[in-house]
């Protein structure tokens, strides 16, 4: 019988302290995320400093309870793997120095994972991936359209050029007064909608699988500024259904003709963003239709987590790439092949 | 008992191991090198230097700040997690007075100065036993040089900010201030060991809770508390 690998996974890219323990990369010991929305509530948003702040903080009691509730010790662990980048680079820096310290004082091998190979990699915890597949990643800090031949092959087919999704609904909600953060509430207005407000659709030059959201984000900022010098009422749940229905035609639409040009076998959506209940019906609807294999994960796993790097350093892990002493944070670090 | 020490506090990287009383090894640079990239390497060295392993250590000292948010956060987060992943103490010693024990000899008072910019600065003022007649801040220039002239003793200053700060110093304080020789500028991992043995060794649940002594509230929060007070009145 082969032995089962077990996997640490640490993140810590942005305003989540997370720890989790992977069993093959694909089933979840235990998964343990300490987040600050609370304290970032007040600001309207992530404020980098208090985020690092926090992660030193929390991250050797997240560490802890991540081992306790699997009732593991470090000796039953094969090897630490930690969100090496993208995200806020002193954020990063907590996980990845707490990885480096446990993995040495325990002689455990340290995987550096791309956090959206981490997003991507959620899947594997729900089901296995068929190739070739395509992953939707949307969130805060992304909105990206990968294919993937194999695993731990990696081609970027799409990406924004300004805004991401997750931040543009941020924005939105801010100028509709909602609170932090703003995607649920935009979600949970535009359903409650009959009407929606026109709002353009940015699709760019032809054939383009990129993105641009910072128009839009102008147009409603605008209409609500006319509307006002007006005197006019604005309503609020339609100007929501409005801006989602153009961010989930266009996200929704270059996935699809992307899925057909490259002839995939599954798509999967990821993210954070991938939680919204209006991009997911979208996706679901247009998959189903075409009789495409479409999957999301559940909501714990869309949002940022420490099991999906562990599931993605796992793979890596068995393709041989581990990482130095002298790793660093890479805030801009992009996606590369586990050859 | 073995004990490693760890400062990151600002550019500068010092990493120590001190066994009964006798420093074994002590890395120390002044090189602009991240201590996210610097730091792990230098701890793992000394170890290997010393033939020692990672679970003969039996406690931990580290600089907890003042000092470059980044790097302190560096240093107490290596420090914290090798300390509760090997169940041993965790003694946190200001990064002031780690660089204020340089001046062991002198008999004055002695000033450690790191730059905080627009002519502020963390310091403290330390008398010769290693007392803080003034605690560890983060202190507008002219308000400890004023401080400082109200007193009788000659002021030892070092730390490698001092440079940027000696014309205004010397201009209040004249020839009382002392400024210290270059290699005494620079912390010394062993020096905080020294500072952190005299100290009672914490129970190990107290890991978890170690933070670390930025002595400044964020910008955002500056920011934040300052609207209210506006929206207030
Ligand atoms: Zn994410």
């Amino acid at each position: 019988m082969i032995k089962d690998q077990i996997v640490l996974g640490i993140e810590t890219s942005c305003d989540e302290t997370a720890a989790s323990i992977v069993r093959n990369g694909n089933e979840i010991i235990s998964n343990v995320v300490s987040s600050q929305i609370e304290s970032h509530k007040r600001f309207g948003g992530v404020v980098p400093e208090i985020a690092s702040r926090h992660h030193v903080e929390e991250v050797t009691m997240v560490l802890e309870e991540a081992l306790k509730q699997a009732n593991m010790k470090p000796n039953d662990l094969d090897a630490v793997a930690v969100t090496e980048g993208p995200g806020l680079v002193g954020a990063l820096l907590i996980g990845i120095n707490a990885a480096k310290a446990f993995a040495f004082a325990n002689q455990l091998p340290l995987v550096g994972v791309h956090h959206i190979a981490g997003h991507i990699y959620a899947n594997q915890l729900v089901e296995p991936m068929e190739f070739p597949l395509l992953a939707l990643v949307v969130s805060g800090g992304h909105t990206e359209i990968v294919l993937m031949q194999n695993h731990g092959s990696f081609e970027l087919i799409g990406e924004t050029r300004d805004d991401a999704a997750g931040e543009a609904y941020d924005k939105v909600a801010r100028v509709l007064k909602l609170p932090y953060p703003g995607g649920p509430h935009i979600d949970r207005l535009a359903h409650e909608s009959e009407e929606a407000i026109a709002f353009p659709r940015i699709w760019l030059e032809p054939g383009s699988y990129d993105f641009s959201f910072s128009g839009l984000k102008s147009s409603v900022i605008n209409y609500m500024h006319n509307a006002e010098q007006r005197g006019e009422e604005i309503n609020p749940q339609a100007v929501a259904a409005g801006f989602q229905s153009s961010v989930v035609e266009v996200l929704t639409s270059k996935t699809l003709r992307a899925a057909k040009e490259y002839k995939v076998k599954q798509v999967i959506a990821a993210g954070g963003v991938a939680a919204n209940r209006g991009l997911r019906k979208s996706l679901e609807d247009t998959f189903i239709k075409e009789g495409i294999k479409f999957t999301v994960p559940p909501l714990f796993l869309c949002t940022d987590n420490a099991a999906m790097i562990a599931a993605a350093g796992s793979v890596m892990f068995e393709k041989g790439h581990t990482s130095s002493m002298a790793m660093n944070g890479k805030p801009g670090m992009t996606l590369f092949d586990w050859k | 008992m073995i004990w490693l020490g760890i400062d990151t506090s600002n550019v500068p990287l010092s990493i120590a191991l001190v066994q009964d009383n006798q420093l074994l090894v002590e890395w120390s640079s002044a090189l602009n090198v991240t201590h996210s990239v610097g730091a792990m390497p230098a701890v793992e060295e000394v170890l290997k230097q010393a033939n020692i392993k990672p679970n003969e250590i039996d406690a931990i000292a580290v600089a907890e700040g003042p000092g470059s948010y980044t790097g302190v956060r560096i240093g107490v987060t290596i420090a914290k997690t090798l300390a509760w992943t090997l169940k041993i103490p965790l003694v946190g010693v200001s990064s002031l007075q780690a660089l204020a024990g340089n001046g062991v000899f002198f008999k004055g008072l002695i000033c450690p100065i790191m730059d905080a910019r627009r002519l502020n600065v963390f310091t403290g003022i330390y008398t010769n036993d290693f007392n803080a007649l003034l605690p560890d801040g983060h202190y507008s220039l002219e308000s400890v040089l004023e401080i400082l002239a109200a007193k009788d003793e000659d002021i030892l200053f070092i730390g490698k900010d001092v440079s940027i700060h000696w014309e205004a110093i010397q201009q209040v304080l004249g020839k009382r201030a002392i400024r210290a020789p270059f290699h005494l500028d620079l912390p010394k991992a062993s020096v905080l060991i020294e500072q952190a043995m005299k100290k009672p060794l914490p129970s190990i649940d107290e890991t978890h809770h170690f933070v670390p002594e930025y002595k400044r509230i964020t910008e955002a929060e500056t920011n934040w508390h300052s609207e209210q007070k506006k929206a207030e009145s």
